[in-house]
């Protein structure tokens, strides 16, 4: 199933893979804080996902790693 | 076992960078070591780090690299270029880099017809020292030199750096792109592939402007500053192909 | 090779060649143009690259990424060229490139004039850019030893890691005399810290002159003040001349300036006063020892500084005393050059004051 992973401590909460998602399954989580103190993001519907790549493409700090199946 | 379509590129370390969130740097560091690592460039590329935001980025590439003087990343990679002849040479700098105190080293190495690329990253200010007036910061636009937003009968006009690039007989490629959605930063990963593989098959100066995002020093947050750049750096800096000598 | 007759820029010129220099960055300035002028039609003989600059500036930093990538690199300016080549002399030492440097002296300050002149040496030997750092300067009295000299400059170079000045003046580069372009034995010198790309080593090479930690910033201070004080335990190097006669008076001077303190010596012989020279080759590592071995010697009232400059070396001379004699200064400003007599007759003057 097509999924995307983030790796909480390189994201830096930026919004910009939100913006990018077309599904818009993406959010800065609301309770999770790393260890910069950062809401990284994360995938609300993973079901959803296309793994149409565009959140890596804009993610600043290749943070995101996208599955196919 | 999931199949991924897409990893991080062998040529980035796997480290926080220090860029702001939303900094677009990151995006281009990435499209950078993509483009290296896909023309099999990754054991001969060599870079030449500007100072500013992106001095620093020796910490974050794989490959080798050498720390120009302000400015000056352009002349150092000429010297480098002529030792290494078989390799992938490239500059990354910032607006006041290029486009300030090294404007004559810029112009020049395009005038010579210099084998390697340039990357200039314009975010039209100056970020690692907080904000200043930048050559390309636009006509009204704050910064912490130009309080009130630029004024042109004060400080005169944005430099359009790909312009002044391409007019030059050396230069072989010159090009504009974008970071504002998903589809330019495809167009730019294409372009500085581009710049890359014309200077591997040995063909002149090639110059990729990347107009990109400040968020802190513009303050915005990062989704409101690519809003930004859409709509006040676009207008000023159109995007394009503004030279290619290999188009047909 | 035989002794021939070659102008001093171009004698220079193909002595870096034959001590394997193949990339030339320049830009052009009286009165070292025959430098560049002669390496761009020698390089490309012998598959070397020249390239004329837009500006020092940029010279230097061509030289900085050519040297950083391990090749047998070298400028030539003259003063003012010299000032705009000083940030790119600072980072070379700092990301510690191998590279050498012509300086043709000029006249100064500011565009000053064409001619020689040794007022430089402040900008030589106490570093115009920003940092601690030092840079090896020889200063050569001769055509022969100015080309014998350019493989010694190559050698230290990539020896310790550092660039390497050459501090002729304008008459050095404009005289002729027959010179012997030696066959020189180049050494290979480890070039594993060089940027040639990767090519499978365990870390890529970063060729850097960012130390943003402050900790980091002083270790790595520390290791250069350590490799300056081998070159200064190592590298010295002068020439001593009519020392051992009981001098009266001990003249330190360089470079052309040395040439006619050896004339005003033999002219002062004459007059029966006993005078003796200090010649240092090395401008840095400064001869500090063999000046207060000189100044030390009983017969000695005085050491001179003898330059084309206001007592800058003077400064220098008067650490190396360090107070155990009188140091007088007997010098012409404005690129001219003190001639025998009016060196000998300020010698006499000194002599008649005590």
């Amino acid at each position: 199933m097509p999924h995307i992973t983030v790796d909480a401590e390189i994201c830096k909460g930026c919004g910009l893979c939100v913006r990018a998602c077309p599904k818009k399954i993406l959010r800065l989580s609301p309770t999770v804080l790393n260890q910069k103190g950062y809401n990284p993001a994360e995938c609300v519907d993973q079901p959803q996902c296309t793994a149409c790549r565009s959140c890596a493409l804009t993610c600043p700090d290749v943070a995101i790693t996208v599955y196919k199946d | 076992m999931s199949q991924a379509v897409f990893t991080k590129t062998k040529l980035l370390r796997d480290v926080p960078t220090h860029y702001c969130p939303g900094c677009t740097h990151g995006i281009i560091h990435r499209l950078v070591g993509e483009a290296i690592e896909e023309l099999g460039m990754s054991e001969k590329a060599i870079g030449i780090d500007s100072v500013g935001c992106s001095g620093l980025m020796f910490q974050y590439f794989l490959f080798d690299q050498q720390c120009a003087a302000h400015g000056r990343a352009p002349a150092v990679a000429t010297g480098v270029k002529r030792v290494n002849p078989d390799c992938l040479v490239f500059t990354y700098q910032g607006d006041g880099d290029l486009g300030a105190i090294g404007n004559a080293e810029a112009n020049h190495a395009a005038i010579r017809g210099e084998k390697f690329t340039t990357i200039l990253v314009n975010n039209a200010i100056y970020g690692m020292t907080g904000g200043q007036m930048a050559p390309t910061t636009l006509p009204g636009m704050k910064s912490t030199t130009t309080q009130r937003g630029r004024d042109v009968e004060m400080h005169g006009y944005p430099l359009r750096a790909a312009e002044m690039i391409a007019s030059h007989e050396g230069t072989y490629y010159a090009e504009r792109v974008s970071l504002h959605d998903t589809a330019n930063i495809l167009k730019a990963k294409k372009a500085i592939t581009k710049a890359f593989r014309n200077q591997c098959e040995g063909k002149g100066f090639n110059f990729i402007e990347v107009l990109s995002t400040c968020p802190t020093n513009w303050g915005k947050n990062p989704v409101e500053a690519l809003e930004w750049l859409k709509e006040n750096m676009i207008p000023y800096y159109p995007l394009g192909v503004l030279k290619d000598k290999g188009a047909a | 090779m035989a002794r021939v007759l070659m102008k001093g820029n171009e004698a220079i010129a193909e002595a870096a060649v034959a001590a394997g220099c193949r990339y030339f960055f320049g830009y052009p300035i009286t009165p070292q143009n025959e430098i560049p002028e002669y390496l761009s039609k020698r390089l490309p003989e012998v598959g070397g690259y020249f390239v004329q600059a837009e500006s020092e500036v940029s010279a230097i930093n061509m030289v900085y990424g050519a040297g950083g990538s391990g090749g047998r690199v070298m400028t030539s300016s003259s003063s003012p060229g010299i000032a705009l080549k000083q940030e790119g002399l600072s980072c070379l030492a700092c990301a510690e490139v191998p590279s050498v440097i012509v300086n043709m002296m000029r006249g100064g300050p500011g565009i000053g004039s064409i001619q020689a002149s040794q007022a430089d040496y402040f900008q030589t030997v106490k570093g115009g850019g920003n940092g601690d750092y030092m840079i090896p300067a020889y200063a050569p009295g001769t055509l022969q030893e100015a080309c014998d000299l350019m493989a010694k400059a190559f050698d230290v170079a990539f020896e310790y890691r550092t660039p390497v000045m050459i501090a002729g003046d304008g008459m050095l580069g404009q005289m002729m005399e027959p010179v012997e372009i030696k066959k020189v034995d180049i050494k290979e010198y480890d070039l594993s810290w060089a940027t040639r790309g990767r090519n499978g080593a365990k870390e890529p090479h970063i060729v850097l002159t960012a130390h943003l930690d402050a900790d980091d910033l002083e270790a790595f201070n520390e290791y250069l003040q350590a490799k300056y004080r081998k070159i200064m335990a190592k590298e010295v190097m002068f020439d001593e001349h009519n020392l051992d006669g009981d001098p009266e008076y001990v003249l330190v001077a360089y470079g052309t300036v040395s040439r006619i303190c050896k004339n005003a010596i033999a002219k002062l012989k004459e007059q029966g006063v006993n005078v003796g020279l200090l010649r240092p080759i090395t401008l840095w590592p400064f001869p500090n020892e063999a000046i207060a071995r000189a100044a030390a010697r009983p017969s000695v009232k005085a050491v001179v500084s003898v330059e084309m400059a206001a007592g800058q070396m003077m400064e220098d001379i008067k650490i190396a005393v360090n107070g155990l004699k009188p140091v007088e200064l007997i010098y012409r400003l404005g690129s001219i050059p003190p001639s025998p007599d009016f060196i000998a007759t300020k010698v006499l003057e000194l002599k008649g004051r005590k």
